[in-house]
């Protein structure tokens, strides 16, 4: 595990470029402190986020995927988020029949003057996660033990 | 692949948080990186020649700057890696400032943060690919929304500049806020003789075209060719026929429509010319007090305009504009004084803001020059000015300071005493906020050589007492509860964001803050120019200004679009979607989702297929997740390159 152990757990957030990013950026240049356990990658446009990347990313070992766009009707890009926010919503509903608890990921609106709302929106989502603990690993059983996975 | 990766110590903006060194020596171990180093200032001259230098020794083919926000940086490194002769999409950042120094003081978590988003900018480096750029026509035409002081020096810089401008003003006249002022801080000079030449200017220069009383409908396109529509607001006037003689306004009944122009002390006629230097001069009915549009009787203007230009049935309309590139210069408004409900302002009539005392002030206001006071038309002897009626008072949700308040408010004490020279002018301030040129010592001489009482405190409460008005404050110097009896109170009202604003930024695409006023793409170094290629700033539409901050955006604007359209063609961003032609299946979802219009369907040996065009595609890539089949893919942005960085975060 990348993270540091015991310490952090491995928070993925996907922002879009435009308002979430520099939302980061702002709370950053304000120095408003957060936690440390979130990775940010950067996408153009919050309509760019396939459901299936945090699929994916869940089920790589993600404890937490946040996804951050522009305010509704606040696109750079005019409706992304609008794709965005009805794609994820019926995703996150789908997360339960995978086996995934809904709350390990969350989707949530940022632009890039809200810099203390950026804090705000990290920390409650960083101790969300850790108050759900690191998720549950598929297929550890199999990894822990080589010549079971041969086996099989 | 040859990778080099470069860990910027930022001073100690990142060194002092990070070990970038640790992080240096860490990068050496993820795949495909040959060299690493770090650096003091990456950015820096010397620092960019070491990327170059270290680019050419070791025959790199592509590399990593972990340092500040790409939003700052990147295109000053893309034009590095170019200048050693690699492509300059070969190219990746890790942001370990703003996202990790800045953010937490936890060395060992931070050097361990930087390290991995280090690691998966290396991961989609090794995805990249290079990416060239296509060049597409311009259209050099601009359009100047807002017709205040900052718009019409944006409009005239520009026309001058041999352009054609599209002037676009709500009202049914240009000049904004500054027509209405009677004089100006801190040179005391008289606002419409020096705004009346430039509102002329407009109205006589051959390449201006005004569309005055009309406001933005829709915006579409992009830098270089967008395409406006404009809604022309029915005046009940056709103004190709007004001669602007006011022959209507002499003779019309009506006279109970809200002076907008007085800011709405006293009341005018139901048709109109909002102030005589009015450009365009033109007659506007209020529909609301027009008897013959109400009742449908009277009808007298029309009997006695001689060009028969009154047509009561005239209809809105909306006309379409192609232009290049767009000024926003919408101003602002003024804070509502009413919500401070214990001063009174809206509910006694001797309460009023700053800007309808401007217009007691002005010659040409309801009152000719004189002040009086609205409930019985005295001239008032005893003056109370009150500062920060709506800024730098979070309890109404408006914790900025508006700037240009101190300055008025001096101004209209100095005004005061030469109108009423046997007048007590008061002003109850916070603190004086005069940073200009020449403002400190403006208003010393209101304290000093007219003798205005400056009290430092707030106003807790203005109520009637007889026919004056009960100030009760506090002097927060001298310790002691202050009460003025005032015969007049001048409100400092705040500057809020233009009424609609957020409505239009959505329209251009571009952000605003919390209080609605746009946002520049970088508060210091790119402060006229948005997150929106083609969009500028100028003015008050930004947050609060007064006229020389305005003046200088407004030139400032003009200059940078005037930057834009010295080049013949410009290039469009690379960063596109493209058609894996083989994998297209011709479903048309991309055509449907495009907000641009970008993806065309065309007919392939007799299959539908998607095709982009590549200069009208501005690379958002919700196309890319749409497509079913994962066929139209985002260059740069992957679902391979994104599945790269999710999997380095991931790996066990």
């Amino acid at each position: 595990m990348s993270a540091l152990a015991g310490k952090e757990l491995r928070i993925v957030g996907f922002l879009c470029n435009w308002c979430s990013y520099g939302g980061a950026d702002t709370a950053g240049v304000g120095r408003f402190s957060q936690p440390t356990d979130l990775r940010i990658i950067r996408v153009p446009c919050s309509g760019r986020i396939n459901p299936l990347f945090v699929a994916k990313t869940l089920l790589s070992g993600a404890d937490g995927v946040l996804v951050s766009g522009c305010h509704p009707r606040d696109c750079h890009y005019a409706e992304g988020n609008f794709y965005a926010r009805r794609r994820l919503e019926v995703f996150k509903r789908l997360l339960p029949t995978m086996g995934i608890d809904p709350d390990r990921f969350e989707y949530t609106w940022v632009s890039a003057s809200e810099g203390q709302r950026w804090q705000k929106v990290v920390t409650t989502f960083t101790e969300q996660i850790h108050k759900l603990g690191p998720a549950p690993r598929f297929g550890l059983a199999h990894e822990q033990n080589p010549a079971t996975a041969a086996a099989c | 692949m040859k990778i080099g990766v470069f860990i910027c110590h930022c001073g100690s903006n990142i060194g002092g948080t990070v070990d970038a060194a640790k992080v240096a020596e860490a990068a050496r171990a993820f795949p495909d990186v040959v060299f690493t180093s770090d650096t003091m200032y990456a950015c820096s001259e010397p620092g960019q020649d070491g990327i170059i230098q270290a680019i050419k020794d070791n025959q790199l083919d592509g590399v990593v700057v972990s340092s500040c926000t790409p939003r700052m940086h990147e295109p000053t490194f893309r034009r590095t890696v170019e200048r050693a002769g690699l492509n300059r999409f070969m190219f990746e950042m890790a942001n370990i400032r703003e996202h990790v120094s800045w953010i937490g003081k936890d060395k060992e978590a931070n050097t361990n943060k930087a390290i991995e988003l280090t690691g998966i900018a290396v991961e989609k480096l090794r995805q990249d690919q290079p990416l060239f750029a296509k060049q597409f026509d311009i259209n050099k035409r601009v359009m100047v929304i807002g017709g205040g002081v900052a718009g019409i020096q944006a409009a005239l810089d520009c026309a001058d500049g041999d352009r054609e401008v599209v002037l676009v003003e709500r009202e049914s006249t240009i000049g904004g806020k500054m027509a209405k002022l009677d004089k100006t801080f801190p040179t005391v000079d008289c606002s419409s003789c020096i705004l009346g030449p430039k509102m002329v200017d407009v109205a006589q220069h051959s390449k201006i075209k005004l569309y005055a009383m009309s406001e933005v409908e829709e915006i579409s396109g992009y830098v270089g060719n967008f395409e406006v529509k404009i809604k022309r607001k029915a005046p009940y006037v056709n103004w190709e026929l007004c001669t602007g003689c006011g022959l209507c306004m002499e003779k019309c009944p009506s006279k109970k429509s809200k002076d907008r122009f007085n800011e709405q002390v006293g009341t005018t006629t139901a048709i109109n010319i909002p102030f005589p230097q009015a450009i365009p001069k033109k007659a506007v009915i209020d529909p609301k007090f027009c008897i013959k549009l109400t009742k449908g009787k009277c009808g007298i203007c029309a009997k006695v305009c001689p060009t028969k230009a009154i047509v009561f049935d005239q209809q809105e309309e909306i006309v379409s504009e192609s232009v290049g590139a767009i000024v926003a210069a919408t101003g602002y408004d003024l804070f509502d004084i009413s919500k401070y409900g214990e001063y009174g302002g809206g509910r006694l009539p001797d309460v009023i803001t700053g800007m309808q005392y401007e217009r007691l002030l002005s010659a040409s206001g309801p009152t000719g020059g004189h002040v009086k006071r609205p409930s019985d038309g005295k001239e008032p002897k005893t003056i109370v000015f009150v500062q920060c009626v709506g800024s730098r008072d979070k309890s109404v949700d408006r914790p900025y300071c508006s700037g240009f308040c101190c300055m008025y408010t001096a101004k209209q004490a100095i005004l005061t005493k030469d109108h009423i020279p046997d007048s007590t002018s008061y002003v109850f301030y916070m603190d004086i906020r005069a940073p200009g040129k020449m403002y400190d010592e403006f208003t010393r001489r209101a304290m000093e050589e007219y003798g205005t009482q400056y009290v430092r405190g707030r106003v807790s409460m203005i109520y009637p007492k007889g026919d004056k008005l009960l100030v009760r404050g506090a002097d927060t110097l001298m310790g002691t509860q202050v009460e003025v009896e005032a015969d007049l109170v001048v409100l400092a009202a705040g500057a809020e964001a233009s009424v609609g604003a957020p409505q239009l930024a959505e329209k251009l695409r571009i952000s605003y803050d919390k209080y609605g006023f746009f946002m520049e793409s970088h508060p210091k170094l790119r402060p006229v120019e948005t997150n929106t290629a083609g969009v500028y700033l100028a003015g008050a539409c930004q947050g609060p200004k007064d006229i020389p901050a305005s003046v200088a955006q407004g030139s400032a604007a003009a200059a940078k679009v005037l930057a834009l359209f010295a080049k013949d063609k410009l290039e469009n961003d690379p960063m596109i979607s493209f058609v894996d032609i083989k994998r297209c299946v011709g479903c048309g979802k991309c055509v449907q989702v495009c907000p641009f219009g970008a993806i065309k369907e065309v007919d392939f040996r007799g299959e539908p297929k998607a095709e982009v065009i590549e200069t009208v595609c501005q690379g958002c890539g919700l196309c890319t997740a749409t497509c079913p089949q994962g066929a139209i893919q985002l260059s740069h942005f992957t679902d391979n390159q994104i599945l790269a960085e999710v999997n380095a975060l991931c790996q066990l």
